[in-house]
């Protein structure tokens, strides 16, 4: 039997219900079961102090390691500032077409920018970003499509440009039309 | 097919070479990677690439040289210099030796990809006239403009033949009629395609935020402002804005405009650089522009610099003959987004919608089918699964409190509660959408 949901792999605190519209919006979007566990290990070893940001490319493969294979991908969230040694911070990375990918939270906030907070906003772009980063786990690149959940996002407000879906294209390289009722 | 763009990276830091590989790569770039200038040149001997993005310090042969090696082969091969932030006097050095550009490490996300993408600008400006001759004949990713009446086909030639250009256009037409889809499909069908297209809902924010959203802050440009904050002019650079309901600028906010279309350049609210940006600009209303140029609440000189081309989208009601296909469309999307069978519609409940006068226009009839799949008894649409304009009326609803708690709630749903949609789709700003959120308690619902 071969493995059939997505884990969401929860590092540190998320509220309930952002869980739980995560795990909904990616069911949806990848029409399988969504199982959330939580990881317990200390993010301190991962902290770069010069740069007050945790080591994405370190808590990837800490999320590779911790992938089982009775899941077809893992994907850990994370509410702490993530960087890569070339990059100044990353909203998420994964390994493309592996099983394994990181999404953060911390970048996604309006009050980091100036603005009155708005939760909602913050949980869409979250959702958003998860959806993308399993999208390249699945193999999907970029897309140009202005739409498209696949679509890069460089920075923040570009998320908003985007649904959290995939365009037809995406959809169907995805290969999932199958699991949907004719 | 378009032929991949193809870039070469030098660097011998293996996990800046592992990074860079797999952000090109999910961008749809052709890399290759080379951990010295010696193996790089090797490459280059069997293969060409468009861009080159080489490190300045590297052990043996360094970026410098490297960089003079390429340019003696290639005059106008695109090299980009990484440095660290030590060495910037070397990357100047480098610019005056034919580099591209430099970027310094660690490198901004957005700088990144605006750097590769004024260098795939650079490549493709070559490719520009061959590209044009093949775009006009035919129109990509207008799946959403569904239909095959004279009317929507007359849209679509004026698509098509604005798209390629650059110029200004304005589209007109009543709510619901679908100009964000025209928008979409002018900016699909350019050659800014790979760059952003960034609309603005002009009408669901008051001036001073427009300000900030056009222009952007620059980090302490006001209490909480930590970050500095791109403007959607700036966002859009090498792409296209879409400013929807431009006829509720205010005054002030003409003038501005009028003076960033005139100079391409403007600055971040609390900044005092000079920031230029290459864009096109789309409006969209569903005003008589003319008539406010008349009686003087719009700008004429604005009026002309925005309307170079006018696009008219007809009321749904104009276009009688494309229902069918939409309704069939619609109930596709629907039925595949909530996971259900196929529905099809009874007869005379088609008939109906053809004798429907649609005030809501195409919007009002994708409600009503996503209505209908979710009310009805999943095989046939039915008559009483169709609204036909009483959706809110008919409900129980006590007093005024209730009645904007679930008028809220259906246009949240229907943009699937994005909140910037939603906010401009009922002419709020996002505070005050998310105020009403928080006092009426909604949540999202499956
Ligand atoms: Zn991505
Ligand atoms: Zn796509």
């Amino acid at each position: 039997m071969s493995a059939q949901h997505i884990t969401l792999l929860t590092f540190g605190f998320f509220d309930k219900n952002l869980l739980k519209e995560v795990a909904e919006a990616v069911a949806l979007g990848f029409r399988c079961e969504v199982v959330c566990k939580e990881a317990r290990i200390d993010l301190g070893e991962y902290f770069n102090a010069g740069r007050r940001q945790y080591n994405g490319d370190r808590l990837l493969s800490v999320v590779g390691t911790l992938h089982l294979p009775d899941s077809m991908k893992t994907i850990g969230l994370f509410s702490v500032d993530l960087y890569i040694p070339i990059l100044t911070y990353i909203f998420g990375q994964a390994h493309l077409g592996g099983e394994a990918g990181v999404a953060s939270m911390f970048r996604l906030g309006n009050e980091l920018y100036g603005l009155a907070p708005e939760l909602l906003l913050q949980n869409e772009r979250f959702i958003k970003e998860v959806i993308h980063e399993l999208g390249h786990t699945f193999g999907l690149l970029h897309c140009y499509d202005v739409s498209c959940v696949m679509r890069s996002s460089a920075y923040v407000e570009d998320i908003d440009q985007k649904e959290k879906y995939f365009c037809a294209n995406c959809y169907a390289a995805l290969g999932f039309i199958g699991a949907v009722a004719k | 097919m378009e032929k991949k763009i193809s870039i070469l990276v030098v660097d011998d830091e293996e996990s800046v070479r592992d990074s860079l590989n797999i952000w090109f790569t999910e961008d749809g770039y052709r890399v290759r990677c080379a951990e010295n200038a010696t193996k790089a040149l090797s490459l280059l001997e069997s293969d060409s690439f468009d861009i080159i993005l080489a490190d300045i310090k590297m052990p043996g042969m360094d970026g410098l040289e490297m960089l003079r090696r390429v340019k003696s082969m290639n005059k106008d091969a695109i090299f980009i210099v990484m440095t660290a932030f030590a060495t910037v006097d070397t990357a100047v050095k480098a610019l005056k030796d034919g580099a591209f550009d430099y970027i310094t490490k660690p490198f901004d996300p957005d700088d990144l990809s605006h750097l590769i993408r004024n260098a795939t600008k650079q490549i493709t400006l070559v490719h520009e006239n061959d590209t044009l001759k093949r775009r006009v004949d035919s129109l990509d990713n207008v799946e959403d403009l569904i239909g095959k009446s004279e009317s929507i086909k007359k849209v679509l030639r004026e698509v098509e033949s604005v798209a390629p250009t650059n110029s200004s256009v304005i589209i007109t037409g009543e709510s619901g009629t679908g100009k964000e889809l025209i928008a979409r499909a002018i900016h699909t069908n350019s050659l800014r395609k790979f760059y952003p297209l960034v609309s603005v809902h002009c009408g669901a924010l008051t001036e001073s935020l427009l300000e900030s959203e056009l222009f952007g802050h620059e980090k302490g440009a006001f209490t909480g402002a930590l970050y500095n904050r791109k403007g959607r002019f700036e966002m859009a650079d090498s792409g296209t804005i879409f400013l929807d309901e431009i006829a509720t600028i205010s005054q002030k906010m003409q003038i501005e405009l009028l003076r960033v279309l005139e100079t391409k350049s403007f600055m971040r609210v609390g900044g005092n650089k000079e920031i230029t940006s290459d864009f096109r600009v789309i409006c969209a209303t569903n005003k008589d522009l003319k008539s406010l140029v008349e009686n003087g609440t719009f700008r004429e000189d604005l009026y002309y610099r925005l309307n170079v081309m006018n696009i008219h989208v007809p009321p749904l009601r104009e276009r009688l003959d494309d229902i069918p296909l939409l309704v069939e469309y619609f109930i596709k999307k629907y039925c595949t987004s909530m996971n259900k069978p196929l529905v099809t519609m009874e007869a005379a409940a088609m008939k109906r919608l053809l004798e429907y006068p649609f005030p809501g226009n195409i919007r009002e009839l994708e409600n009503m089918i996503e209505r209908a799949i979710v009310v009805g008894n999943g095989k046939k649409i039915k008559v009483s699964d169709l609204p036909l304009g009483k959706d809110i009326i008919e409900t129980n609803l006590e007093s005024l409190d209730d009645f904007e708690r679930v008028f809220i709630l259906q246009i949240l749903n229907k943009y699937s509660w994005n909140i910037s949609r939603s906010a401009s789709a009922l002419k709020v700003d996002r505070v005050t959408l998310y105020n009403k959120i928080k006092k009426y308690g909604l949540k999202p619902v499956k």
